[in-house]
């Protein structure tokens, strides 16, 4: 197992390598070079030429990739132009933010995707699967942004069910403890502040969960259909195991297998789906400020969160490797 | 269980029945009593559908699209949607850029035009006529569907096409080629297709073009992955194994065997990343990297652009969002439909 | 077929698959055998005859909707009789696994991947005997010692796929004689393994029928396996009873064209060399339905137009009380009569047109 773990930690350097050079080449070609990226549209020629100089761009090329690689692995993403303070420490102020969005969307999307997937198979042909899958499908094809739009506009603005933007009503007493709002309010027992937080996550929460969502309800459904048909389901039968065993143990846990991989590959969509959501209901998280990033082309800032977001990327299908390889013992055996 | 090559006729086989009777009388009798039973036979058997025999597996499919409600209403979409798209400027009444009643909207003062006699869907936020813009529209976000996914699906089957080949055929030296191309499909899946997007857009510029290359180069990887999985299943099965024991040549195993049993797949993808690609430039143009120039409509920025009015002029993003919506999932239940169709598991 | 009540009478067994659009398949057709205790009874045929399907019939593992099941089969538990085909399925899932057990062809499938050996041996004590903890994985390491799993536990830990094919077999066997069911299904138990392996599953099986007297019903399209197993024997061909009898009749007189093609179809060591072998020409695609005549027609050598008349009949053969078959114009002294005709029967054919 630990050599498993061990074996694939390692197989992330090249990934992470390559997405470097990627990333390199891409400042380098940026329009007119990084000194017109990193510097506003009306500074002086004499001030490019000095940011030049500065920045090494006279060097070698091999030289700069060394040093933009240093750079990243000390953590110095370089200096957001929206803000003039680092972009790590941008990052790191709204990351909790952004991560408890993404949390709660995964979570709507796991605990009503799955089992809805579930009944649909289990109910082939019936109405819950004709509205399972229907559902879904438009789901897919409905963009993120004019749902978060239509959910907004319905349900807080007309029907004022829920907070329209931000994460927390404003004038609210709340004790700081880590940024992460539910947990803090939590661990001090402010349980005014988690219902509040709630709240606000809710329809930013919902938007963002719904592609995920619909992907995990087909995902279930079709894995389900499959491993019905399993000989190992006729052999529970055979031996006339209860329907709750055959269902949990041996149908289950099986379909459940493709379904953990996909969750894993949904997380990269997940976080650019942020920026969409988040921009939409002021959430103050990366997103809403990479979204901001990507009006004022902010390169530093988007040079940061593309790597955030491979990196995030990587490690957590890392983490679904890992957790696949504990539920199907032929992985673990290869 | 061991059968004749003839066995696929039976009608053919009973004309030589062997000398079953054992009652050997006349000649005439028992050449008539024998007709008499073939004919029976025949008879009996009926006519015999051998659809198993001669149809290939496309004909099957296509035989099990035409009878599926889901690929039926999906293709209708498709259909409506490409027809109106290719004759849109006949079918549009008005100018889709001029601002023709620009004196009757206010979106300041929150006064718009909603359907009316002239206008059949109203008028946009700048007096135009929002009927002949969706119409037009559907030109321009089909050509950023199609380019888009032409883009994803040639650069994905060439880097998959040759990953798969070099992983079946190529031995040692394949299978490096194949472990290097497979790391780049892996850093490219582990940047979110927006992000793609942007990053192309950040190098040529927001235009259509950006769209239209940013939207395609995030499907390569799921184009190159497809094919390769799919060459690789095929590179193991025993035809390609008699094929290589027989000495037909490396390459045009590649080509002539593998590779056309493994396009299904490939093929069904393109229809689901037409969908996607119209999704995708939707939010392209909201994030402002899609196409600044306003004469040109495209259901996107439409959407992008009206969502400033989606309280007091609903109707304005409404629009364009459910003929996106519907015209991806046209093509996702053509692409779904054909999917099954082709899928051998599901083939009785 | 013995003197006693038998433990399972099954009457004109027909399943019945309601085909969307493309109209009904009779996958069984009015089958009928009897079980007994401690004996072997065959059910033979070429794959796609019904002899699986029976088998899911039976166990009420056929799927709940768009099948119909016709005919009975009786059940006898003491003094007490229940109709397999009507019992609730609650009832029925508590006879599957108890009363009822059944082994499958491919032993890799038929196991859960990612449940541990051990795991999918002891549920079937919970369900049944109540068995937990520490005393249901001393009962399942015994079952698994019992049908020849050496250090047993071990593999109670193992996975399936760190198995070999015969120890797969071997676990599923031990699933299902755990709760000493009176009745045992192996449909093609022996197939996927080598043959080494099949003799000695062969064995075990035959082994345990003598030793629990339980009754086994071995489906199989094997003719070896039926000669060195089965007391009693059916051939099925297009969903029915073609030939029934018991074995030493069946391979020394088969009667009716398809079992003489069956057995005409083996290659033989004591043949002469160079002889060719003699398969049944056509596939069991090639049929007609049983209400027109004889299904087997299309590929017999022996048909006439009689057959063609209506279904035949189960006749009596003239060889035993046990021994019958569905057939007009049946072989008679095989052994004589089917290398001669079957050897080159359209050489044959040419003398008849001289003629």
């Amino acid at each position: 197992m630990l050599r498993f773990i061990v074996r694939r930690t390692l197989q992330l350097i090249p990934t992470l390598g390559g997405l470097s050079i990627l990333l390199f080449i891409w400042l380098q070609r940026l329009p007119g070079g990084p000194e017109y990226a990193l510097l506003p549209d009306d500074a002086t020629e004499e001030q490019r030429a000095q940011l030049r100089r500065s920045l090494g761009l006279e060097e070698p090329l091999t030289v700069q990739y060394v040093r933009f690689l240093r750079n990243i692995l000390q953590g110095d993403l370089g200096t957001s132009l929206q803000t003039g303070r680092p972009v790590v420490e941008e990052f790191f102020t709204r990351f909790p933010a952004t991560f408890e969005l993404a949390l709660t969307a995964i979570l709507i999307a796991v605990t009503v995707g799955i089992p809805l997937g579930y009944l649909a198979a289990r109910r082939r042909g019936g109405v819950l699967d004709f509205a399972a899958v229907g559902g879904s499908l438009i789901g897919i094809c409905t963009p993120v942004f004019f749902l978060a739009f239509l959910l907004k506009v319905v349900f807080a603005e007309r029907l004022g069910v829920f907070p329209s933007a931000f994460r927390l009503s404003p004038g609210l007493n709340r004790t700081d403890l880590s940024g992460f709002v539910v947990l803090d309010g939590l661990r001090t027992g402010e349980l005014d502040v988690v219902w509040d937080a709630l709240m606000h996550l809710a329809l930013p929460g919902l938007a963002l969960a719904s592609i995920p969502l619909a992907v995990i309800v087909r995902m279930t459904r079709a894995s389900v259909l499959e491993v019905l048909d399993e000989d190992y389901v006729r052999t529970a039968n055979a031996k006339g195991l209860q329907r709750r065993t055959v269902r949990g143990r041996h149908v289950l846990r099986n379909a459940m297998l493709p379904v953990v991989t996909a969750i894993g590959l949904l997380t990269g969509s997940l976080f650019a789906g942020a920026v969409l959501t988040e921009s939409v209901f002021a959430f103050p998280g990366v997103g809403s400020f990479v979204y901001a990033a990507t009006q004022t082309r902010d390169y530093p800032v988007l040079t940061g969160f593309i790597l955030l977001i491979a990196t995030m990327y990587v490690l957590i299908n890392l983490l679904v490797d890992i957790s696949y390889s504990l539920l199907d013992p032929r992985v673990r055996a290869q | 269980m061991p059968t004749t090559p003839n066995a696929q006729n039976p009608a053919e086989d009973a004309q030589d029945p062997g000398a079953g009777a054992p009652e050997g009388s006349g000649g005439t009798s028992l050449l008539t009593r024998k007709a008499d039973r073939i004919d029976r036979l025949a008879e009996l058997m009926g006519p015999r559908d051998d659809g198993s025999g001669g149809a290939g597996i496309w004909l099957t499919a296509f035989r099990r699209l035409r009878r599926s409600p889901m690929a039926i209403s999906g293709a209708v979409v498709v259909a409506l949607f490409v027809l109106v798209a290719l004759f849109a400027p006949l079918i549009a009444p008005y100018s889709a850029t001029a601002q023709t009643w620009g004196g009757e909207v206010f979106p300041n003062q929150n006064i718009f035009v909603g359907p009316r006699a002239e206008n059949w869907l109203g008028l946009d936020n700048l007096g135009r006529d929002q009927f002949s813009r969706m119409v037009i529209g559907a030109r321009q976000t089909l050509l950023v569907g199609v380019v888009a996914t032409l883009v994803g699906f040639g650069a994905g089957a060439l880097l998959g096409g040759t990953a798969g080949a070099a992983a079946t055929l190529g031995g040692r030296w394949g299978a490096l080629i194949d472990n290097v191309i497979m790391r780049v499909i892996d850093m490219m899946l582990a940047l979110p297709t927006l992000l793609l997007a942007v990053t192309v857009a950040a190098l040529v510029g927001p235009s259509l073009t950006t769209v239209m290359l940013a939207v395609g180069i995030a499907q390569v990887p799921i184009f190159a992955r497809l094919l390769r999985g799919a060459m690789i299943s095929q590179g193991n099965r025993d035809y390609v194994v008699a094929a290589r024991a027989l000495g037909v040549r490396r390459h045009k195993i590649a080509l002539t065997h593998i590779l056309p049993n493994s396009l299904g797949p490939v093929i069904v993808q393109s229809t689901l990343t037409l969908a996607t690609a119209i999704i995708d430039a939707a939010a392209l143009s909201y994030l402002g990297l899609g196409n600044p120039d306003p004469s040109f409509p495209e259901w996107g920025t439409m959407l992008a652009d009206a969502q400033r009015f989606l309280s007091s002029a609903p109707q304005l993003a409404v629009y364009p969002a459910l003929a996106i919506i519907v015209t991806a999932l046209g093509f996702t239940l053509l692409g779904e439909a054909m999917r099954e169709a082709l899928d051998p598991k599901l083939r009785k | 077929m013995g003197s006693s009540t038998p433990l399972l009478a099954v009457e004109e067994l027909s399943v019945v698959f309601d085909g969307r659009g493309s109209g009904e398949v009779r996958a069984v057709d009015g089958v009928s055998f009897t079980l007994e205790e401690g004996r072997v009874t065959g059910l033979v045929g070429e794959s796609g005859c019904g002899k699986s399907v029976t088998s899911l019939a039976l166990m009420g593992l056929l799927p709940p909707r768009g099948v119909r099941v016709g005919g009975s089969a009786v059940l006898r538990t003491g003094d007490t009789e229940a109709d397999l085909l009507r019992l609730s399925p609650k009832k029925m899932r508590d006879l599957r696994g108890s009363q009822l057990a059944m082994i499958f062809q491919d032993p890799l499938s038929s196991l859960n991947p990612v449940v541990p050996i051990g795991r999918q041996v002891t549920e079937i004590l919970t369900r049944h005997r109540g068995l937990r903890g520490s005393a249901a994985e001393k009962e399942a390491a015994d079952l698994l010692y019992r049908v020849g799993i050496p250090d047993p536990k071990r593999r109670l830990k193992e996975y399936p796929h760190q198995l070999s094919g015969g120890m797969r077999q071997r676990a599923l066997i031990a699933m299902a004689v755990a709760c000493r069911p009176r009745v045992m299904i192996a449909d093609e138990p022996t197939t996927a393994l080598d043959v080494t392996i099949q003799a000695q599953i062969l064995e075990l099986l035959k082994d345990l029928v003598t030793e629990e007297g339980t009754a086994l019903l071995m489906i199989t399209h094997d003719l070896g396996v039926v000669a060195g197993l089965c007391d009693d024997i059916n051939v099925l061909y297009a969903g029915r009873a073609v030939e029934t009898a018991p074995r030493e009749p069946l391979f020394a007189d088969p009667t009716h064209p398809y079992t003489v093609g069956l057995l005409g179809s083996i290659p033989r060591l004591d043949a002469p060399r160079g002889e060719p072998l003699t398969p049944i020409r056509g596939s069991v695609n090639d049929n007609i339905a049983w209400n027109d005549g004889c299904a087997f027609a299309p590929r017999c050598d022996h048909y006439t137009l009689d057959c063609l008349q209506g279904p035949p009949r189960l006749v009596r053969s003239e060889t035993g009380d046990a021994h019958a078959h569905r057939c007009v114009n049946p072989v008679r002294h095989a052994d004589v009569v089917d290398r001669a005709v079957l050897e080159s029967p359209s050489v044959v054919g040419d003398e008849e047109e001289r003629a």
